[in-house]
């Protein structure tokens, strides 16, 4: 059955109503002006406060020193090696989690197996695991007293306090992202177009790029920006993996952290409005990519023509 | 019997093997090692690690903060979702895209941002003592915090509900003599509760295990203002290994616990939605 069926009559029905009757009176409907406008001016005053405040903050916090100190903040030696690495994680991050979510997604939403189930409660767990025990998790397994740590260490490979270390965390808090928008997208469209593309004698490769492909890529894009959001921003696995190491481990936001722990606080909300900048942009994609995806849950005033 | 049913379609063993392996590697094998290393303690010893005094106020605290900030939400995050929904106002469609924000703002970030605000000489900090109230470095700190993690989690399950909701319901209630307040509580409201629930949850399990935005904000004292993943980190660097093992295993039992609510939640509203 089509979920969606059921949610565009009343859209229909309500856009054909005319919008005001007459002057003066309401609909039986509607709340009284007086109670829309507290209601509005409440909500506003909850985000403002929750949302906005902190935005201004760091901004107003990153420019005390002008544009001069905060120019100077984010060039330093150690805020470019925090850069450098933080583009690195994202750049193999990224990619490596995209092809996960694109095969967990195919697997799980395309075919019946025995296990299905199982597998596609798996893959949210990390997103409920708590980031200081992501790291922790690999501190016990590749750490020098894990039992890999040796093994690793003899090979000259360190893996925890070194890059690789954080690689990999970020890897493990990531992992659900694009996987989960891209199944709920999968199912909801069927298979229909590509059995029929298989049945006209597409091959597996053609079927994914001139059918599937042009299906999700909204909903990959979402995926994409949110897992580099997130891969990008990561804190608590990846300080615990990390070691702090100046220059080699520090990612953005653990050196953010070091220069809010030296007292150097508009040197910190310099670096820190990189991030506050990254997160803007994110939040504009994922508006921008929501608007293009038809009767998806999260946008639920997206206009759609009854059939 | 085969374990699959046929499809035309290609690309099975690979897609599922990779899934699988990568999986393997990165999720089961190193959750499966936490608990190896929390079995490595004997019944009486992890016994005591999880239930020594600084152990269980940091749990007190953590689930403590996660409960009330999550209530906080639902409230708010009810008024917010409706506003959003139902009415039109200057400025909607940019409150609507923000609240988004604590998902892509990263954690470290907010908690400096949010303690910069709170701070006793801080924009809302100032407010706050007028009235002689301390949020930065106190227990309330902490809610501040986590209140802001889990915003986005009841608007967002409340939202499509709302949207969905047949205005005839409505209607029909107003037709039959009911006041605007009698429809919303005998009508609306009882098709938004698996909503409500479903989001209190999401936020209480993300909110639980947070420790970016609760460092900076929360003065993380010794059995006063230390929460519990703050603890596990304290352990880990002490190298009590076996220790933040086992903390650690406590924390993840009641985060997997919350997310089986959730499923559970969600199977019951969609048992409820489906009209037979």
């Amino acid at each position: 059955m089509n979920q969606a069926d059921p949610l565009v009559l009343p859209t229909a029905a309500r856009a054909a109503e005319p919008l005001h009757v007459a002057r003066g009176t309401r609909r039986p409907t509607a709340e009284p002006a007086p109670v829309r406008w507290l209601l509005i001016a409440a909500a506003t005053l909850y985000l403002g406060l929750f949302l906005v405040l902190p935005l201004a903050a760091v901004f107003t916090q990153a420019l005390q020193h002008g544009v001069a100190g905060y120019l100077a903040a984010v060039t330093e030696p150690a805020a470019r090696d925090a850069i450098r690495l933080t583009l690195l994680t994202a750049a193999i991050v990224v990619p490596l989690n995209t092809l996960f979510g694109l095969a967990a997604a195919w697997a799980i939403a395309r075919f019946r197996f025995a296990g299905r189930g199982l597998l596609r409660a798996a893959i949210p767990l990390p997103l409920a695991v708590s980031p200081v025990i992501a790291g922790l998790i690999f501190v016990l397994l590749l750490g020098a007293r894990g039992p890999l740590g040796p093994w690793l260490a003899d090979r000259g490979w360190p893996v925890i306090f070194a890059p690789p270390g954080v690689v990999i965390a970020t890897l493990f808090v990531t992992l659900p992202l694009v996987a989960g928008e891209l199944l709920p997208l999968l199912e909801a469209l069927g298979a229909e177009e590509e059995e029929a593309a298989v049945l006209l004698g597409a091959g597996g490769w053609a079927v994914f790029w001139r059918v599937t492909l042009p299906n999700i890529k909204w909903g990959l894009l979402n995926g994409l920006i949110l897992c580099n959001a997130r891969a990008m921003g990561e804190f608590g696995a990846v300080s615990v993996v990390s070691g702090h190491v100046r220059g080699l481990t520090n990612t953005i936001p653990l050196h953010v952290e070091v220069l809010y722990n030296e007292y150097r606080f508009t040197d910190a909300f310099a670096v820190a409005s990189l991030l506050t900048l990254l997160a803007l942009v994110t939040l504009l994609v994922k508006h921008l990519a929501g608007e293009h995806t038809v009767a998806e849950p999260g946008a639920p005033r997206a206009g759609r023509e009854a059939p | 019997m085969s374990l699959r049913a046929y499809s035309v379609l290609p690309g099975f063993g690979p897609a599922l093997g990779f899934t699988l392996l990568y999986l393997t590697l990165l999720v089961l094998l190193p959750l499966a090692m936490l608990a190896l290393r929390a079995a490595g303690l004997s019944w009486e010893q992890f016994w005591a690690t999880v239930t020594a005094p600084r152990a269980l106020a940091a749990y007190r605290l953590s689930f403590g903060a996660a409960l009330v900030s999550s209530l906080v939400n639902v409230a708010w995050g009810l008024l917010v979702a409706w506003v959003l929904v139902r009415y039109d106002f200057p400025g909607r469609r940019v409150l609507d895209a923000l609240v988004d924000l604590p998902f892509a703002l990263p954690t470290a970030v907010a908690g400096i941002a949010l303690t910069a605000l709170y701070a006793p000489e801080g924009w809302v900090g100032r407010l706050l003592a007028l009235a002689g109230v301390q949020a930065a470095f106190t227990p309330l700190g902490v809610v501040v915090a986590l209140t802001f993690i889990g915003l986005p989690f009841v608007v967002r399950t409340v939202q499509p509900v709302l949207a969905a909701l047949e205005p005839e319901l409505e209607e029909a209630a107003a037709t039959l003599g009911a006041d605007r307040w009698q429809t919303f509580w005998r009508v609306v409201w009882p098709a938004l509760v698996p909503a409500l629930l479903t989001g209190f949850a999401l936020a209480c399990a993300r909110t639980l295990g947070e420790y970016g935005s609760v460092v900076f904000i929360a003065g993380n004292l010794p059995l006063q203002t230390e929460i519990a993943p703050l603890l596990i980190l304290i352990k880990l660097e002490q190298y009590d290994y076996p220790g933040a093992a086992a903390l650690a295993t406590v924390m993840l039992g009641a985060s997997f616990l919350l997310l089986r609510v959730v499923h559970l939640l969600q199977r019951w509203s969609r048992v409820h939605d489906e009209p037979s």
